[in-house]
């Protein structure tokens, strides 16, 4: 069993991406995409923005200009960043450089365990070679796929503005352009090694993504899906967001579990089904969440919460874990702002990516609008929002016990619905649609993506109230605010910027794994220094990117289950030496269920008894006689050397009934007999005095 | 090892479906329903007979409900709060949203309206229904370490299931309720090939087999269309869920084409309510319904408003859903009352009624009857009855289909009528060869279970295994018989035979794993060293022809050559799909090996005193103890190798 990180991600957009050989398969966990890199390009251009105009149009002057002014360019590379240092071209978007090593037809099963994890894959389906099949959550996969369809919509914005895209590498990829870059995004474009160049790619098409849909096999939590009869794979609900999961591997060699970023309880998706992969032999644990949270500055604000290693205790009450408590705060932090915004006339803009905490925000605003008696209208702005927002009101199965608890009681999942009746909450699938020009009202409250800030509505937005110091604009921790906020300098706009709960906190990570009891855990490399592993309960190996770590196999063979009515039929012989009962096996050999099973074949007739055809230990002369007499045979001894002379041999003639010689050497026994039965009275006599089957 | 099946109700009948199967040492109730002919002790099943001293708790593993109908689900508050069970309940999403309206609506038939007294109370459901665990399809519910359930889509109602029950090798389906055909709001159902030792399925319509539903959705439109136009009312006793959909998706469809203005009424809150469900619900409903929610949600009806007392006597046409559905009491039965007496209505009935209710008393009656309500009421009946015609049960085609899919081992009927069900038990037993069981009620079947030994493999085995270890075998009693014939192409004359297990040997030994290896690491494993048995025969074969006479004698390598060559050719059309090779020398056939033996003197000669005869030559033959059968064969051809006439 090998196990390979690709990748480590970047939080909760970018999640990691591994390879697992097990039993002989190739199975691949998540296809992510960096959307966060999209930050080094300009946003799409619009023509009211003052900033943009007339350049798109002298496009092709600006870059004759800059080709021949170096000392222009080298300024470009020395100053502070600015807008101008932005790349001005459609945006490539950044895949798993490292994925691109592995030749796609090696891979056979690809497991999703959360919508950003599919967001990469259509560049894989698309290629001829892909035959690997794909597993996802029904929800996962249907939140992927608007996601993804979203993406392609808000694409074309830059198609329209820079017209489709000459064959060969777009000018911004040459060395000689990309050398001239500042050292900030050359980073971003490059990699910290410098070879990440090969990862960016030309997006794909609706095409491409509904052909991609097409590929993957959907399932709810804990089903079953039987891959090859080897492998059973099955998804539990990991509780970061509506319909992610973490993965369960049964193969005949042992059980595996995919542990990724999991949250104990959440407000909106169903929570963090951990029994399930209790007594797992080996534990992926895939959890960066301290290390992201290490990187990123706490700010006061958001409270975000603070894992203190030193806090670990060894005993929690799962059930107590109030994680959604903080979060609650959170979102009642940004709802005090927003209320704050729209009562001093601002607009309140939140480009947050993460259904659930759209759906919750939404509620709250709502509830906080209608509680100060607020008349501002909630908007969303997205190609996919009508769809979304129907969607999450008819999954309850996928959903937290206290959503769940309101389809019992008959009332709808979310109050969006009825925000939608009383017409406070409104669905615009772009920013330039009649239905938003005759419906528009200021201050408003918009959702809308991109949380890159670098695509969809949220930069026409961005544009038009940036300059309005009383607009608040919602960000999340994790996106290089600065490098973000970039083109839209001078901000007068209020930035709020808050991190949402999207993963094991670290001192949870000890009690959790003791109550799992794994046998062995691969922990990241990074964690070492944070994590303890208690290492009287299980071994554990650490894995860094770009590497590959061998992990044994925890059973050593594996289980073969003998269908009953074949063992009873199968014909036992006890050894000489002892109580070992041995038989030879029959029947059909059958891989189901990720079990082997050996069951009475239809066609064959296993009560017929074949010869046995292996003969253990030696033969006593004298043993042999009485038996051969007990058979009635009339015999002469004779010894001799066999024939070549090599070895001594015991030649015993058979006179009556018939003819027949049996040299005996020590391992060896030679009938020589023209008759049939006679060979075959001789031979079970030797039978009797071996051990055979 | 045995599976224990205590039918404690729906035996050789419809109503209270309970059934209870003990597979090693769980125990699963299936259903816990009652049933709606009876008010006395025997509405519920005889929960005694799990447990005499009532201790549920210990005696049951789990209850597993399958969809939402009272004879399905309505003894449930009563074991659960009355008879104290507090073991884990399980069933679908939707029928743990729904079951709670229809035990209350149940409820407040019985005490409101008949003035019984209360069986459980509207807080003793709430209770009840807190216990319980919803599922989700096809998710593998682990019970405990040894029972894991599952629940497949089985079409009848919003969130009715099948449900998969295994401990340990044993696995039996319970089908509750299902249909094989789609219908206007739900999907057909849908199960994955299991490995079954039993399946216990319900046969209401034992014996019946339907064409398309389409002719009969269209008769009951007309019906009602023909009704409104005459001015007439419309009765539609049903259930409040299910049924009531399915007609009112029809009804405002239909509505909708005609350009009908009649109002479509629902009699209670419940429909209307219950209509929300089904739109949270609506991955539960078929694929049609399915793909427009984003849309418009299906149940969002257009032209159905709800009903008010006071319009029951209200002047013109109208259409009216009424609760229960077999006017067993309640508003329903009110309603009945009023409208009955005059032409030009019309009351539906649904396609089953439960023996003693007014509905079934209204699918013998002829009009004008006179109908006997209770023991002091009777009425004067005129109105037209439709009796609705399609049901959302499984016909006796679906039953077939599904069993043959399964393939179980056994089955069990049950939810049907004895003699219906007699006759679908003979068909099963005499077309599938499946045995089949009609248990009455009380009566407990036992079944014999799989069962498999467990064994360890070792690697070298499951590698050998891998790659396929092909046999041919001729069937000896085709041969030569009619080529080309129907015989011929329905029985192969060659079989072939995958033996791959063939090097696997099995070792049991006391007190230790049973472990399953390959034979050459036996030899290892016990420490002994393995012992060669090896045949040999130098075959004699006599010459009667001068001419080849001649050639035998002058012996050399050439003419030895000429021999093997020609018994390479008879030992070719002899066993035509074993390989034969030629090695120059000698023949090799598997472990088989024969030359021509020149030597005077050969150990192997048995039959000494011919070797003087000139006119007979030698093949010596060495075979191993596999090849023994085999061996013999050629043998024989070698000496009718009539060298007489070559």
């Amino acid at each position: 069993m090998e196990f390979t990180c690709l990748s480590e991600g970047k939080g909760f957009y970018f999640p990691p991406c591994y390879i697992l050989d097990i039993c002989g398969f190739r199975v691949l966990f998540d296809c992510p995409m960096d959307l966060s890199s999209l930050t080094m390009f300009l946003p799409v251009p619009t023509d009211s923005f003052s900033m943009c105009n007339g350049e798109i149009n002298s496009r092709s002057c600006q870059k004759s200009l800059d080709l021949e002014s170096n000392v222009y360019k080298r300024r470009k590379i020395d100053k502070p960043l600015d807008e101008s240092s932005l790349i001005r071209a459609e945006p490539r978007y950044k895949i798993i450089k490292n994925l691109l090593l592995w030749n796609v037809s090696f891979i056979d099963v690809v497991l999703i365990s959360s919508p950003m994890g599919i967001l990469g894959l259509p560049f894989l389906t698309r290629s001829k070679d892909f035959s690997a099949k794909v597993y996802a959550t029904e929800v996962a996969a249907r939140i992927g796929q608007l996601m993804m369809e979203d993406l392609v919509t808000m694409h074309k914005e830059f198609r329209q503005v820079y017209g489709p895209e000459g064959s060969g590498s777009p000018q911004w990829m040459k060395w000689e352009e990309l050398e001239l870059l500042p050292s900030e995004l050359k980073e971003i474009a490059l990699g910290k090694d410098g070879t990440e160049l090969a990862g960016w790619m030309p997006l794909y098409s609706a095409a491409d993504v509904k052909d991609c849909m097409q590929k993957i096999q959907t399932l709810k939590y804990a089903e079953e899906a039987f891959y090859n009869g080897t492998l059973i794979i099955k998804a539990f609900a990991s509780g970061l967001e509506i319909g992610t999961c973490n993965w369960s591997i049964i193969c005949p060699k042992g059980s595996i579990a995919y542990l990724s970023s999991s949250v104990f309880s959440s407000a909106t998706a169903m929570c963090f089904d951990y029994n399930a992969l209790q007594r797992s032999d080996v534990i992926l644990y895939t959890d960066f969440t301290p290390c992201n949270a290490s990187s990123i500055s706490n700010d006061d604000d958001n409270g975000s919460a603070t894992a203190d290693p030193n806090q670990s205790v060894d005993t929690v009450n799962w059930e107590a874990i109030a994680d959604d408590y903080q979060e609650m705060e959170k979102l009642d932090f940004i709802c005090s702002c927003s209320m704050n915004s729209v009562k001093a006339g601002g607009s309140v803009l939140i480009p947050v990516g993460r259904v659930g905490i759209i759906l919750q925000l939404l509620e709250r605003i709502a509830l906080c609008l209608e509680s100060q008696n607020l008349k501002v209208p909630i908007y969303i702005v997205s190609s996919v929002a009508e769809e979304l927002m129907a969607f999450t009101n008819v999954i309850p199965e996928w959903l937290s016990k206290q959503r769940q608890d309101r389809l019992y009681s008959g009332q709808p999942l979310f109050n969006h619905m009825e925000l939608l009746n009383d017409k406070r909450l409104q669905l615009f699938p772009a920013i330039h649609s009649l239905k938003l020009l005759t419906n528009w009202q200021e201050p408003c409250i918009v959702f809308c993506p991109h949380w890159s800030l670098r695509l969809g509505p949220v930069v026409h937005l961005l544009r038009r109230w940036c300059r309005d110091e009383n607009s608040i604009l919602v960000m999340e921790e994790g996106v290089d605010a600065s490098l973000a906020l970039l083109p839209f300098r001078p901000m007068k706009m209020k930035v709020l910027q808050c991190s949402f709960l999207s993963g094991i906190q670290l001192q949870y990570s000890r009690p959790l794994l003791k109550t799992l009891q794994p046998r062995h855990v691969l922990f990241p490399e990074k964690l070492r220094q944070h994590i303890d592993p208690p290492k009287n309960l299980f071994s554990s190996s650490y894995y860094s990117e770009d590497e590959t770590l061998n992990v044994p196999y925890l059973k050593e063979n594996s289980e073969l289950d003998i269908a009953g009515d074949l063992a009873s039929r199968l014909h036992y012989t006890t050894l000489k030496q002892g109580n070992i009962n041995i038989a030879r096996l029959k029947g059909e050999l059958a891989i189901e269920q990720g079990k082997y099973r050996l069951l009475l074949g239809t066609e064959q007739d296993v009560s017929s008894q074949i010869r046995p055809v292996v003969h253990l230990g030696r033969i006593n002369l004298d043993t042999l006689l009485t038996e051969l007499r007990k058979i009635a045979l009339n015999i002469t001894v004779e010894e001799t050397t066999s024939a070549d002379g090599l070895y001594k041999a015991s030649l015993v003639h058979v006179l009556e009934p018939n003819k027949a010689t049996i040299e005996i050497t020590e391992a060896q026994t030679l009938i020589s007999t023209a008759d049939k039965n006679l060979s075959c009275q001789i031979s079970e006599a030797i039978s009797c005095i071996l051990d055979c089957f | 090892m045995a599976i224990e099946c205590l039918v404690l109700g729906a035996g050789q009948e419809v109503g209270k479906s309970c059934v209870v199967v003990t597979i090693n040492d769980k125990k699963i109730m299936f259903d816990c329903g009652m049933h709606m002919g009876y008010l006395d002790h025997r509405r519920y099943p005889d929960f005694s007979l799990i447990s005499k001293s009532g201790d549920f708790n210990n005696s049951l593993t789990c209850i597993v409900v399958t969809h939402f109908h009272l004879d399905h689900i309505g003894a449930l508050p009563y074991f659960t709060e009355v008879c104290g069970y507090n073991g884990p309940i399980y069933m679908t999403y939707p029928t743990k949203a729904l079951a709670p309206l229809m035990l209350e609506d149940y409820r407040k038939v019985m005490v409101d309206r008949r003035g019984e007294e209360e069986q459980f109370s509207y807080e003793q459901i709430l209770e009840c229904m807190k216990k319980v665990t919803a599922v989700d399809l096809k998710q593998t519910v682990q019970v405990d370490k040894d029972l894991q359930i599952r629940a497949y889509y089985a079409g009848h109602v919003l969130g009715a299931a099948m449900f998969y029950a295994r401990v340990g090798d044993v696995a039996i389906v319970y089908t509750g309720d299902y249909n094989m055909t789609p219908d206007r709001h739900l999907g057909a159902a849908q199960i994955d090939k299991l490995q079954l030792d039993l399946v216990i399925t319900e046969s209401t319509y034992a014996t019946t087999y339907r064409d398309s539903k389409y002719a009969r959705e269209r008769e009951f439109l007309k019906a009602v269309h023909k009704c409104v136009a005459g001015g007439g009312k419309v009765l539609i006793p049903t259930f409040a869920l299910g049924r009531a959909q399915e007609l009112c998706m029809l009804l405002d469809d239909y509505w909708e084409r005609m350009n009908l203005k009649v109002p479509i009424y629902f009699s209670a809150g419940l429909t209307v309510q219950a209509n929300m469900y089904y739109k949270m619900l609506i991955n539960w409903t078929s694929q049609k319904v399915k793909d427009t929610y984003a849309t418009r949600n299906a149940f969002d009806f257009k032209h159905v408003c709800s009903f008010d007392r006071s319009l029951i006597n209200a002047p013109g046409p109208c259409v009216l859903f009424a609760t229960p559905g077999m006017i067993s009491g309640g508003f329903s039965l009110e309603v009945f009352k009023q409208w009955a007496p005059y032409e030009g209505n019309l009351v539906t009935l649904p396609g089953y009624c439960v023996a003693g209710t007014v509905g079934h008393r209204l699918m013998s009656a002829k009009t004008p009857a006179h109908i006997n309500i209770d023991q002091d009421t009777q009425i004067d009946m005129r109105c037209q009855i439709h009796q609705l015609s399609f049901s959302p049960h499984t016909d006796a085609k679906g039953i077939l289909d599904l069993v043959k899919f399964l393939s179980p081992k056994h089955v069990i009927l049950v939810h049907g009528e004895k003699p219906k069900m007699a006759t679908l038990k003979e068909k099963m037993q005499s077309e599938m060869g499946i045995q089949c069981f009609d248990p009455a009620n009380n009566e407990t079947v036992s079944i014999p279970s799989t069962h498999y030994v467990k064994a360890v493999a070792s690697d070298a085995l499951l590698q050998s295994s891998l790659s396929p270890n092909l046999k041919f075998l001729r069937k000896c009693s085709e041969r030569g018989s009619d080529f080309g014939g129907l015989d011929a192409r329905t029985k192969p004359r060659l079989k072939v035979f995958d033996d791959r297990m063939a090097e696997g040997i099995l070792m049991v030994q006391r007190n230790q794993n049973i472990e399953a290896v390959h034979q050459n690491e036996v030899v290892a494993m016990l420490g002994l060293e393995s012992h060669e048995i090896k045949f040999a025969n130098c075959c004699p074969v006599y010459i009667a022809n001068s001419e080849t006479r001649n050639v035998v004698l002058s012996q050399s390598t050439v003419d030895k050559s000429f021999w093997l060559r020609l018994l390479f050719e008879k030992l070719s059309s002899k066993f035509p799909e074993t390989s034969i090779q030629d090695c120059g020398e000698r023949l090799q056939i598997e472990s088989f090996s024969v030359s021509v033996c020149s030597k005077e003197i050969c150990p192997h000669r048995t039959t000494a005193n011919l070797q003087c005869m000139p006119e007979t030559m030698y093949f010596c033959c060495t075979w191993s103890t596999a090849d023994e059968k085999l061996a013999w064969e050629i043998i024989s051809v070698i000496k009718s190798l009539s060298l007489r006439d070559k």
